[in-house]
């Protein structure tokens, strides 16, 4: 593929990771066409990014997609974020079903050769047996996913079956680390940013992370390397939890289990810290990949290390960071569902 | 009474005392009345042990002073302390990717198990300067219900070592589940048992300790003592062959008798998940307390390092029978470093 010339489409447009990458990509002037699709118009304009509001869980995105002639579609719109969502229900909705359609639209698009998607090292759970580097190609055997790590294993399943059935278009997927920056948030840069962070008493993971920079640099690399495969995207080297928390001036609250767990539930609750459940494992056992692959096969050349990376978080955080859209007070859209759960249950009966 | 003489066994090991020979001995008579027979220190007449106080504030501590550890005044440690303690608060320090956390383990962990091994104990280490500077493999027995050994044999290793280097042992996942035990296991440089961590460490030139025995030698009766069980499936070959790696047979004494184990509830070990559940003569009859360990004498043996990468060549791996062969002959070399070594010594305990 010659550079430029390229009709990128980026689902997910709106958040941070797809924004950033519409921004890199029209600086870098590697695209023709810049498409961005997302249910809520991004906060900021990009020159030379066209906005489309549609559902990527909808047929319509099939017609977008032949419509505006794309050959390269990133899926970034892949999240663990509950709030952004709005429940558990409405994220497994986006994450799996969404690209389920996604994929399906672009496997009626002649046109398109290259589909990189957004999965994370969610996918590998955190197990106390695992390797200390784990690599793409690790069955991952002991370790029951639930929640965001399920999705992703599902999502990636479509993908897989995508790219059975359509061996012509270079599928790239992209196994992120936690990111951690001065701009971004997430689950994790609000856990870290507590002024007493509740641990696990007698647990400290080995804690790996991923710089936003490195992050929307790896996605462009793959817009354009010629590469197809997995690969774990992570910064170099781990950090202890309590490290982490050190570092960041922060003082450990360690806690024993059931009371962390009880405790991180009331955090999550009170919208403290976005944190889905089931990655808590995280915060007992760790998990950090190995990343030699994606080094080989795109030239991902990560500049900041875990450490680094958590150094830049805690001198530049005080930026205003971007906002994130918010489509809904959550509380409302629970309201909502609950009432069309018990109008369900009432019909039941 | 003469000295007790003792059967050569051992070429290196005669050498080794011909060698001492020609140094003075103490002069001084031991307790049951027999002369001593440790060596002097240099520009004394006595041993160590023997030595007159007035000796040793006219002379300072020559024995001590080699070792690495807090053996200078006390302001200096308290120094030393006060750094590490801002270190540890900033996170000021560096881990590796599978998590050994150096810091830690120099200035505190070294120093904890130093008097459980040279006092405790009254541990002694024999040929660890035959462990080589580059990746080896070090293969030794495993025994003493706990694995106390491992973590005994890391000390020795980075105590008595010319270049002091780290031991990252193979260790069950059993270990990395436990709370505190998990995480002080991994940042003392141990890793999962696993091809993947095993192989990546040799490759980067680190030093690393297997087990091959794993719960078999560990969870084994009293009177299966210093009988080595089933070398796994020969899994560490095949990685020291894939690595090109010599492989390092070590014998450890004194273990077993650490923690005897006379009966295993297996029951027990059941419900809880556990390998085994051990009945030591102390455990769980004292509960807490049984948890001490009995002050048996080690004795860690290095052996000469075997180079298989040297002797087979790569394909090697793919030759089952080969690789049962090779599991074999370290066994054996083990199995005979530790008769020799039982031989050898006086008693378990004094």
């Amino acid at each position: 593929m010659a550079d430029g010339g390229r009709r990128v489409l980026i689902t997910g447009v709106s958040r941070f990771l797809g924004l950033r990458l519409a921004k890199r990509l029209a600086e870098e002037g590697v695209a023709d066409a810049l498409i961005g699709v997302d249910l809520e118009e991004p906060h900021e304009r990009v020159y030379g990014l066209e906005f489309v509001r549609v559902d990527i869980r909808s047929p319509l995105i099939a017609r977008v997609i032949e419509a505006t002639r794309v050959d390269t579609i990133v899926h970034t719109n892949i999240g663990s974020s509950l709030t952004r969502f709005g429940g558990r229900a409405a994220m497994k909705e986006n994450n799996v079903i969404g690209t389920m359609q996604l994929l399906a639209a672009a496997q009626r698009a002649a046109r398109v050769a290259k589909v990189i998607m957004k999965s994370s090292a969610a996918i590998y759970g955190s197990h106390p047996g695992e390797p200390s580097l784990v690599p793409e190609d690790h069955a991952g055997s002991q370790v029951r996913l639930s929640g965001y790590g399920k999705d992703c294993a599902e999502a990636e399943a479509y993908a897989r079956d995508f790219g059975r059935r359509r061996p012509d278009v270079q599928l790239v997927v992209l196994r992120t680390q936690q990111v951690i920056g001065p701009t971004v948030r997430t689950g994790m840069t609000g856990y870290l940013s507590l002024p007493v962070v509740p641990t696990a008493l007698g647990y400290d993971p080995r804690l790996q992370l991923l710089h936003e920079d490195d992050a929307v640099e790896a996605f462009l690399r793959t817009v354009t390397e010629d590469c197809r495969g997995i690969f774990n995207v992570a910064a170099d080297g781990c950090v202890y939890l309590s490290q982490a928390i050190r570092m960041l001036g922060r003082v450990p609250l360690p806690l024993p289990l059931p009371a962390a767990l009880i405790g991180a539930e009331a955090l999550r609750r009170s919208g403290v810290i976005d944190f889905a459940p089931d990655q808590l494992a995280v915060l007992l056992y760790g998990r950090v990949l190995d990343t030699r692959r994606a080094k080989q096969g795109f030239g991902f050349a990560p500049t900041y290390t875990t450490a680094e990376a958590l150094e830049d978080y805690r001198d530049r955080r005080t930026e205003v960071p971007e906002p994130e859209p918010r489509p809904h007070p959550t509380w409302e859209r629970e309201l909502f569902e609950y009432l069309k759960r018990r109008a369900a249950l009432r019909e039941g009966v | 009474m003469g000295r007790a003489e003792v059967t050569r066994l051992d070429d290196w090991r005669s050498q080794a005392r011909l060698q001492a020979d020609e140094r003075p001995r103490c002069k001084a008579t031991t307790s049951s009345g027999r002369p001593c027979r440790n060596q002097a220190l240099p520009g004394s007449a006595y041993c160590r042990v023997h030595r007159p106080a007035s000796e040793i504030v006219a002379s300072g501590t020559p024995a001590r002073s080699a070792r690495v550890g807090p053996s200078e005044g006390s302001s200096e440690t308290l120094e030393r302390l006060e750094a590490f303690v801002r270190r540890r608060l900033a996170g000021d320090y560096r881990v590796d990717d599978f998590g050994y956390d150096e810091d830690l383990s120099r200035e505190v962990l070294l120093h904890l198990a130093r008097p459980v091994f040279e006092r405790y104990f009254r541990g002694r280490a024999l040929g660890v300067d035959r462990i080589p500077d580059a990746a080896a493999m070090v293969v030794a027995n495993h025994s003493g219900t706990i694995a106390l050994d491992a973590v005994m044999l890391q000390f020795a290793i980075a105590a008595y070592h010319p270049r002091h280097r780290v031991l990252r042992n193979l260790a069950a996942d059993l270990v990395f589940r436990l709370p505190f035990i998990g995480p002080l296991a991994r940042k003392s440089g141990n890793v999962v048992a696993c091809d993947d961590d095993a192989f990546e460490l040799l490759r980067r030139g680190e030093l690393v300790g297997v087990f091959p025995e794993g719960y078999k030698g560990v969870g084994k009766g009293w009177r299966e003592r210093y009988k080595l069980q089933r070398f796994g499936r020969g899994g560490f070959v095949v990685t020291a062959l894939k690595a090109r790696v010599p492989i390092v047979p070590v014998a450890i004494i004194g273990a077993e008798e650490a923690y005897p184990m006379i009966a295993n509830l297996k029951p027990l070990a059941h419900v809880l998940g556990l390998p085994y559940f051990p009945v030591t003569p102390t455990f769980p009859l004292l509960g807490p307390l049984g948890l001490l360990p009995l002050p048996s004498r080690w004795l860690i043996e290095v052996g000469e390092p075997i180079d298989l990468a040297a002797e087979h060549p790569p394909e090697a791996v793919d030759d089952p029978m080969l690789v049962f062969d090779l599991t074999d002959r370290v066994r054996d070399t083990i199995q005979q470093m530790i008769f020799k070594n039982l031989q050898l010594r006086r008693g378990a305990f004094f």
